[in-house]
């Protein structure tokens, strides 16, 4: 009679084939993660990037095309597109953070409470976010804005609200799924209250579907905001936010194409990159 | 049995010398990783073998290989594939296609994935027999029907028009095997055709399998984990671990005379083959305590009803303290309602249950939470009951912070030692558990019903997501542990053979009720219920070894 009591060696191979994985990202997602970190850095230190300054007018340069000196052109004051750009990044994108930042949380939290109580939280909660998918999205942001105020923070904030149906959804979810599996059972077996299977067990598991959905939503907030920019409802000038630059390189389409495909350039790049982050994220799940 | 016995002993000697299928030194990788090396074996016109191994073997991908159902991402790197005396490994797509279905039959391990259940059964019929080239619908419809009967389905029109969440899983594989036989195959791949089944139902469809294979003059190629099945179904074995072969033969001899240490590993570990394996501990055992402990758990006259269905109706037993105790039964009996009520997951319509002195059921939640300091649940897989994003040592941890139970250093302290009693190094506490194996997973869950030091241990089908090999050590383990703590395990499972090696007494379910019980000696000594003989023939008669003559005689069962 033996007790077959066999202690497997923790491998060190674990550890270097950890290592591996990251070298071995595709290729797309390695050049998104790039292009998504000079994005940032652009926001975080834009006079690291450019030495002209993105408001003084130099009345000379007024319409250059795309050169060595001035990647994006300039504009009809003779200011450095791309300087314009970079400087408008920070509005752009970390605005787009916090709607989304708004939508998580606030989504989240409804989400949790209507997957996890059930019943009539589910049933309240539900009706008000169809009432919240009902209304375009686009539409409902424009509206708050225009009650809340014209400037970039309102802008986020109604991007954020547009956002939270979407969260709330995913979220009540993910949390139904989780809250059905055996080891949230077993924890109330080993006397978890509620909160602590809610906060430790349903809410570390539920976060990754979310996450990734959060890095979707932050491609759609540049968008929204650069929308709603465009729309002349954002910053007035001489702020650069992206949909602002494309607004106004739109009026000399003719005489300055470049005015309006680099900005809308970068928007599309950096959203595209943050989708394919988004998809992969969910796909290693 | 006899019949099982003359089937073992018939190996056609007809067709012997024809091969149908053959197939020489294959590799396969996945990437990088290279899971089957160098396999050959021949199967014979009319011949059944069986690839047998556990998970991570190869087995599989052995079967997709031959099928040509190979995911993305794997590459053939050698080997050639013949059948019916043509090569098949090296040629294209469209040269393959017509021989899949027509030639090459397939029946899927899980009935209830393999058929669409937005259509009907008769739909996707309609698909297999279009193969047959038939001149109308209608013969079409004839020769489905005909087919339905063949694999004794009752009612073929019925099954027809029905769709398939109206079928059971043992009627769902019958109609997949009719539908891979329908277009009259020269070889069925059947990869673990019963796995899903329950033991009754499985017996029913290997006997299927059998009658075919005779009727129809089939060639069956078996993907089983199960070594005694595959002993008493197949006329020849391939041993695989690993991706390679470990032995292959004739399966009389194979059984009578393994040659591989891991064919002698997996024959020792087969609980149908080795009934008496733990024998010399529960009779040591029940000389010690001739004295009666009296009983931990009684279980009176309790009733559950869900809406008009019953699922526990008046069902009593008691379990001994220190003993095991045993419910068995199939899907559907009530065995998994009677421990969710003795949990305290479920409440019971009527009835008592008493644990140690006192009685459970009516409990406030927190008297629950006391019971349940005392009576821990081990869950049937280990891969859903473990939080993925937890670390062992917490996981483990969980009850002793939930009960608040001694200081930091002490339940750090009972974590390691738990962690140590079921065999595990230290180390794995910083691991999570999609780092760890089925059989490790399994482990941390017992180490956490261990770290309150309950006196019961509740063990819902411990094993029976686990690799035989694996489950072995796992029973060797819950052995060790109720001698040295003198636990009382209720030991949940529709798997008899296992019940036999571990368990003294046994009560019997079916449809909610106790049909039988009384201990492991009588019960399966002496059953008197038709419903306890029909699950005791299930077991697979295997051809008994002895292990000091090495002779071949008949299993009593």
């Amino acid at each position: 009679m033996s007790f077959a009591a066999v202690p497997q060696p923790a491998g060190p191979r674990l550890l270097s084939r950890r290592r591996l994985r990251v070298l071995a990202l595709p290729p797309t997602v390695l050049l998104s993660f790039v292009i998504v970190a000079i994005v940032l850095l652009w926001a975080l230190f834009p006079s690291l990037f450019t030495s002209h300054s993105p408001v003084t007018a130099v009345p000379t340069q007024k319409f250059l095309p795309i050169s060595s000196a001035h990647w994006f052109g300039t504009d009809y004051l003779g200011r450095d597109n791309f300087t314009r750009v970079i400087y408008g990044t920070r509005s752009s994108v970390l605005n787009a953070f916090v709607a989304v930042g708004i939508g998580l949380l606030v989504g989240g939290v409804f989400g949790l409470l209507a997957g996890f109580l059930g019943g009539i939280t589910d049933a309240l909660i539900g009706r008000g976010v169809d009432v919240l998918l009902a209304i375009p999205g686009f539409l409902l942001a424009v509206v708050l804005v225009v009650s809340l105020g014209f400037n970039t923070i309102n802008v986020a904030i109604a991007t954020g609200i547009t956002m939270t149906a979407i969260f709330a959804r995913i979220m009540r979810a993910e949390t139904l799924k989780i809250r059905q599996s055996v080891f949230v059972e077993s924890s109330y077996l080993q006397g978890g209250s509620p909160l602590f299977v809610l906060f430790r067990h349903i809410l570390p598991n539920a976060y990754r579907s979310v996450l990734a959905l959060a890095v979707l939503q932050l491609g759609n907030a540049i968008i929204i905001i650069a929308a709603i920019a465009f729309l002349g409802y954002g910053s007035p000038p001489p702020a650069s936010d992206w949909g602002l630059l494309i607004s106004n390189g739109a009026n000399y389409q003719q005489i300055a194409p470049w005015l309006i495909y680099c900005p809308a350039a970068v928007v599309v790049i950096t959203v595209l990159s943050i989708n394919r982050i988004s998809r992969w994220l969910r796909n290693t799940n | 049995m006899a019949t099982q016995h003359e089937l073992a002993h018939s190996a056609p000697d007809a067709a012997t010398s024809e091969t149908l299928l053959g197939v020489e030194g294959l590799s396969v990788a996945y990437g990088d990783q290279q899971v089957v090396s160098d396999v050959s074996f021949t199967l014979g016109r009319g011949e059944s073998l069986a690839l047998i191994g556990e998970s991570g073997s190869g087995k599989t991908t052995i079967a997709r290989t031959v099928l040509r159902l190979l995911p993305k991402g794997a590459r053939i790197l050698g080997g050639r594939m013949d059948f019916d005396g043509r090569e098949i490994a090296g040629i294209s797509d469209r040269a393959f296609r017509p021989l899949r279905g027509a030639q090459l039959g397939f029946v899927p391990q899980d009935p209830g994935n393999a058929l669409n259940p937005v259509r009907t059964i008769g739909v996707q019929a309609h698909e297999t027999a279009r193969l047959l080239k038939l001149k109308s619908r209608g013969e079409e419809r004839e020769r489905i029907l005909e087919t339905f009967a063949e694999v004794g389905l009752p009612d073929p029109k019925r099954i027809y028009r029905s769709h398939p969440h109206e079928l059971s899983g043992g009627m769902l594989q019958r109609v997949l095997i009719g539908l891979a036989v329908m277009p009259r195959p020269s070889l069925i791949v059947a990869d673990e055709p019963t796995s899903g089944l329950d033991v009754t139902i499985q017996k029913v469809v290997l006997d299927l399998f059998e009658e075919l294979k005779r009727s129809l003059g089939l060639s069956l190629l078996f993907i089983t984990h199960d070594l005694a099945i595959a002993a008493e179904r197949a006329d020849h074995l391939v041993v695989l671990k690993d991706g390679v072969v470990q032995e292959h033969g004739p399966s009389k001899s194979v059984f009578a005379n393994p040659k591989s240490d891991y064919t002698r590993e997996l024959q020792a570990d087969v609980p149908a083959i080795n009934p008496n394996r733990y024998r010399s501990i529960h009779l040591a055992r029940n000389t010690a305590e001739r004295n009666a402990l009296g009983s931990q758990i009684e279980v009176r006259s309790v009733s559950k009803t869900f809406g008009d269905v019953v699922a526990v109706d008046d069902v009593s037993f008691a379990v001994q303290r220190g003993k095991t105790h045993a419910l068995v039964g199939e899907s559907g009996s009530g065995k998994t309602t009677t421990v969710r009520l003795l949990l305290g997951l479920e409440h019971a319509d009527g009835g008592e249950i008493v644990v140690g002195d006192g009685v459970v059921n009516g409990h406030s939640r927190s008297q629950w939470r006391s019971v349940r300091r005392h009576l821990q649940l081990v869950y049937q897989n280990p891969f859903t009951s473990l939080d993925p994003t937890w670390r062992v040592g917490r996981i483990v941890r969980e009850p002793l912070d939930r009960f608040g139970v001694g200081d930091k250093d002490e339940r750090r302290e009972r974590v390691a030692e738990a962690i140590r009693s079921v065999g595990l190094p230290e180390e794995m506490i910083a691991r999570k558990p999609a780092n760890l194996s089925g059989g490790q997973r399994q482990r941390v869950a017992i180490a956490r019903a261990l770290v309150m030091r309950p006196e019961v241990l509740v063990l819902d089908e411990p094993t029976s997501a686990l690799d035989v090999t694996v489950q072995a050590e796992i029973i060797d383990l819950l052995f060790r542990l109720q001698s040295e703590l003198g636990l009382t395990y209720l030991f949940v499972s529709h798997d008899l053979s296992l019940v036999r090696q571990l368990a003294d007494t046994v009560s019997v379910l079916h449809d909610g009720r106790v049909v039988e019980q009384g201990t492991v000696e009588k019960i399966f000594a002496n059953p008197e219920n038709p419903y306890t003989q029909a699950l005791l023939q299930a077991i697979p008669a295997v051809p008994r070894v002895d292990q000091s003559r090495r002779v071949l005689d008949p299993a009593p069962v």
